[in-house]
């Protein structure tokens, strides 16, 4: 399957997967960020129960230094 | 701050929240993380903004974050919109930041017009802050200095409302006093100037015109010495707020006024 995540296209294996696998694939874990799928945040508490499919658009933030 | 006279504590409330410092600093455009922290330390400043990206994906595991430097644990976050030019980018990004610091409320709400001049656009901004409010936001607001402008989002219900001085990284300095004192005449909640500051005078400026602090990003971090000009500026605002508070003498334009006795003069 192919998510858009913050602007790239990365295809996956599989047809769906949640927030908590996405971060581990994607080097993520233990780093503070937020998740936004197709423009809906998702709640920490959400990470293993919500599906990110096919083709979805992902943001995933996190704070950087700024004035 | 204590009043050192009075010893009562002299300090800056913000949306219900206490802080001893009047110094707020954004944490752009510092060498290092490690830099960052420093200034901050030397600043004693409270309360610092970062802004919210996407996250970096190529990183590895262990590559260190702003947030490893300064644990939201210790700091008052502020979050910040910079960057966005409509109140949808602006909410949008807000909305994610308290995601992401775990339901964080207190905010620094800028909805720019012009990228040569990082103006704000204060049609959006007001726009962008009513919904906020509505969301449950504590919305410090960057804004022009118009005091109509300022008394609008006040009443809209912003926490802070925040002049600019002049534009944004300039470090032109306090150019319309005028403007900033009548904001302050007639605001009820705390008055910040941000942005404009280039050095420890324009701080002290603004703030024996009555500011209640002031935000600043650019002044200290391309300082050629930003720990010493952190320094600079945390004795730059206590100076000037306790002139402020002191109450500074009446001018008397073209007269001078001795200050020993003019009695017993030896002649």
């Amino acid at each position: 399957m192919k998510i858009h995540i913050n602007g790239n296209i990365k295809e996956f294996k599989g047809i769906k997967t949640t927030p908590e696998e996405l971060i581990i694939k994607l080097n993520l874990n233990g780093k503070r960020f937020a998740i936004e799928r197709n423009g809906e945040i998702i709640p920490k508490k959400d990470f293993n129960k919500i599906y990110i499919n096919d083709g979805d658009k992902i943001e995933i933030i996190g704070a950087v230094g700024g004035g | 701050m204590v009043d050192k006279i009075s010893n009562t504590s002299d300090d800056l409330t913000i949306a219900g929240l206490s802080f001893k410092s009047r110094l707020l600093i954004g944490t752009g455009k510092y060498n290092s993380f490690k830099e960052t922290r420093s200034a901050i330390d030397a600043s004693q400043s409270e309360i610092v903004t970062v802004a919210i990206r996407r996250v970096n994906l190529g990183q590895s595991p262990d590559e260190a974050s702003l947030l490893d430097f300064i644990p939201p644990e210790q700091f008052t976050y502020l979050p910040n919109t910079a960057g966005c030019y409509s109140s949808d980018e602006a909410i949008r990004t807000l909305r994610l930041a308290r995601e992401l610091l775990d339901g964080h409320n207190l905010v620094k709400l800028e909805v720019l017009g012009d990228p040569d001049t990082l103006y704000p656009n204060v049609v959006e901004t007001i726009k962008a802050a009513k919904i906020l409010i509505k969301d449950g936001f504590d919305v410090m607001v960057y804004t022009s200095d118009d005091p109509i402008i300022a008394k609008q989002l006040e009443e809209i219900g912003c926490c802070a409302i925040m002049p600019l001085a002049s534009l944004i990284g300039s470090g032109m300095g306090i150019l319309n006093p005028w403007n900033l004192e009548i904001i302050i005449d007639k605001a009820n909640v705390p008055v910040i100037v941000d942005a404009g500051v280039g050095t420890a005078s324009d701080a002290t400026i603004a703030m024996e015109l009555g500011c209640d602090g002031i935000l600043m990003n650019t002044a200290i971090a391309l300082a050629h010495n930003p720990i010493l000009m952190a320094s600079a500026m945390r004795k730059a605002i206590e100076s000037g707020r306790e002139a402020f508070l002191a109450g500074r003498m009446d001018k008397k334009p073209y007269r001078a006024s001795p200050s020993s006795p003019v009695k017993g003069l030896i002649k």
